[in-house]
């Protein structure tokens, strides 16, 4: 059987870490403007130096294929009615089963949208949802956490972007 | 007019049920992943005149769902409704046997144009094949 080494990955360039962030900031503007109708001012992106979410209320996605990591929408409970509400057309309280869906499903338009402009071959997982304050969140630890802080007319909100390139498998010297 | 939806978000379905009502007054059925649209389509003898389908689905997916109802049903109009919008990902689903295809996120009018689009171009493929 020949050996195979997997080299670490390199950890992403400053210009390839602005680019999928550029694509997550355009995401998020088009998502909720076009399904909740709502206008997302975004701030400075910054390194997330910590485990836990930004607020109570997660909608995390996972990324394989040619890219790997997770994003994760993290709202303040607050944040998270008025936008889900929106979102659906109807008011959804925060014990219904609803709610979790909806964030879900919006933390997996952001993040479809987003991978689409990553060049093709990545794929996303279906949400996970944690609602709650005080939870953590596994991550990569090879590859900075970026954190984009988002405002709208009901709350602010954030989203955490943490992915890389997949790792390339080289066949190590002297393998047949 | 019978339609099925398959996406696991009841929220989406809902959504897109909302915005189908200008189409008259459509029967909804409604499953969350692949295998439960399976499960819808035998037990409609009649079938369904319209499947709106989401792609990422837990259990089966949107395109294996696809693929399972086209080796015997090569006629319902099947809509595509997904974020994959990358062009080899809308290739293979045409691929598969969709019909027409809507990225998420959408408006209600791209949503309604593109069924009531998908339904003309159907019945007109019927219609010639009939005559």
């Amino acid at each position: 059987m020949s050996a195979v080494a997997v080299p670490p990955a390199p950890p992403p360039t400053p210009s390839l870490t602005t680019r999928l962030i550029v694509h997550f900031i355009t995401s998020i503007q088009e998502v909720l403007g076009t399904m909740a109708h709502v206008t997302v001012t975004v701030g400075a992106p910054s390194l997330k130096k910590t485990p836990l979410p930004t607020y109570d209320v997660s909608g995390i996605i996972g990324f394989s294929g040619e890219f790997v990591g997770s994003m994760v929408l993290s709202f303040p409970q607050a944040t998270a009615e008025a936008l889900v509400s929106a979102f659906a057309g109807m008011p959804i309280a925060p014990d219904s089963p609803d709610f979790a869906d909806a964030v879900g499903e919006l933390a997996n338009m952001i993040a479809g949208n987003a991978k689409t402009s990553f060049g093709g071959g990545t794929n996303i997982s279906v949400p996970s949802i944690v609602l709650g304050s005080g939870h953590t969140i596994a991550r990569l630890q090879d590859v900075p956490c970026m954190v984009i802080p988002c405002n709208t007319a009901v709350g602010g909100f954030a989203v955490e972007v943490n992915i890389k390139p997949r790792p390339t498998a080289r066949p190590a010297t002297g393998a047949k | 007019m019978k339609i099925l939806m398959v996406d696991d978000s009841r929220t989406m379905r809902n959504i897109q049920k909302n915005v189908l009502k200008a189409l008259g007054e459509p029967v909804h059925t409604e499953a969350g992943d692949g295998f439960e649209a399976l499960t819808c389509v035998a037990s409609q003898p009649d079938g369904f005149d319209l499947m709106l389908v989401d792609w990422n689905m837990p259990h089966m997916d949107g395109l294996s769902f696809v693929k399972r109802v086209r080796e015997k049903d090569k006629a319902t109009p099947i809509i595509m409704v997904t974020t994959e919008a990358e062009k080899g990902r809308v290739i293979e689903a045409i691929k598969a046997g969709v019909n027409n295809y809507v990225v998420k996120p959408f408006t209600p009018d791209q949503l309604l144009d593109r069924v009531k689009q998908t339904l003309a171009k159907c019945q007109a493929a019927t219609a010639v094949a009939a005559a």
